[in-house]
């Protein structure tokens, strides 16, 4: 009775995924040697100095791109982290407020009176004063 | 293949081409051209571009700010001495096939200010330029009339024999030679190999 019944074809689960993967390379293979003979026979690269250039805006390169910044900018890095990066931390602190223990609040309590003499300081500086 | 021959083909349905004219069809209507202006030209070359004058019907309104990516450069404007060896530059950083349309007056000759010590007459002088516009400036409907003049000579070119244009040929160069600052402004104050001296054309 076994005899009679209908033979599946064997395949091999991941042949699908070999089919395709083959179709993907042809798909990209065929337009790359398409250029490639095309260089080759009708158009001809003219690479040049100028062609080359890493800068492109029409203007050359000049100096290093390892420069060194001026030190007066660690007062902005100074100023940034108070403002951004404790409002980035006050925003959670604000939305679990009500369910935190008496530990994590002084723990924050600390981490602002930190950032709060960092305030104070710039501001004896008179870095917050428009000029 | 012969002309009338195609006709009667396509008579009957049957669409005939070369190899030569898809190529030539698809470079002619995807012409990129540089983000690139120099003076009120530029202006006239950006309301081209804009809805009520639509360059995009002509395939080219995709403009590319890296001159890697360009295949038109227009010159739009007044080239000054001190900005032609950027303009040089860029045409020199522009992959082959790359074409030059001179727009308006300063662009072809220097135009009303040809007598200013600082204005390049013409900046045939150092590139290769394709199509010239007069006009100062000129009109958008001029510059659409100049890149359809552009598209004709990109269609009348050939892929082989003698006559093809200078990207297909081996030997000739992609880059020219950038000026330089001298005591007497730009130096070399043209390419002689591009822009012949005029003495010299009348004499024969």
């Amino acid at each position: 009775m076994g005899k009679n019944l209908p033979i599946a074809p064997v395949e091999h689960p991941w042949a699908t995924i070999v089919v395709l993967l083959v179709a993907a390379v042809v798909f990209g293979a065929i337009p790359l040697s398409l250029a490639w003979l095309w260089a080759k026979f009708v158009s001809p690269a003219k690479p040049g100095l100028q062609k080359n250039a890493t800068y492109e805006c029409g203007l050359e390169a000049k100096g290093d791109a390892w420069v060194r910044l001026d030190v007066s900018y660690y007062l902005y890095a100074i100023v940034f982290l108070i403002f951004d990066v404790e409002a980035v931390f006050l925003l959670p602190f604000a939305a679990a407020f009500s369910g935190l223990s008496l530990a994590a609040c002084l723990a924050m309590l600390v981490f602002l009176l930190l950032l709060v003499e960092g305030l104070v300081w710039a501001c004896q500086k008179g870095v917050l004063t428009w000029s | 293949m012969d002309q009338d021959l195609k006709t009667e083909l396509s008579k009957h349905g049957i669409f005939a081409t070369s190899f030569e004219e898809l190529y030539n069809w698809g470079r002619r209507n995807s012409v990129w051209p540089l983000t690139f202006g120099l003076a009120c030209c530029a202006i006239e070359m950006i309301a081209t571009t804009m809805a009520r004058y639509d360059l995009a019907r002509f395939g080219a309104e995709v403009f590319r700010p890296s001159p890697r990516q360009a295949d038109l450069m227009i010159v739009s404007g007044t080239v000054t001495k001190k900005m032609a060896p950027q303009v040089v530059r860029l045409y020199n950083q522009m992959p082959e096939p790359k074409y030059v349309i001179a727009m308006g007056a300063c662009a072809i000759s220097g135009g009303p200010f040809r007598d200013g010590y600082n204005v390049l007459k013409g900046i045939d002088r150092y590139i290769p330029v394709d199509v010239h516009i007069p006009g100062c400036p000129p009109r958008p409907e001029a510059l659409i009339h100049a890149f359809m003049t552009l598209q004709d000579k990109i269609s009348g070119q050939h892929l082989t024999g003698e006559s093809r244009p200078r990207h297909l040929q081996r030997d000739l160069p992609s880059e020219f030679p950038v000026p330089e600052f001298g005591e007497h402004g730009l130096e070399p104050a043209q390419n002689n190999e591009i822009f012949p001296n005029p003495l010299k054309v009348l004499q024969g």
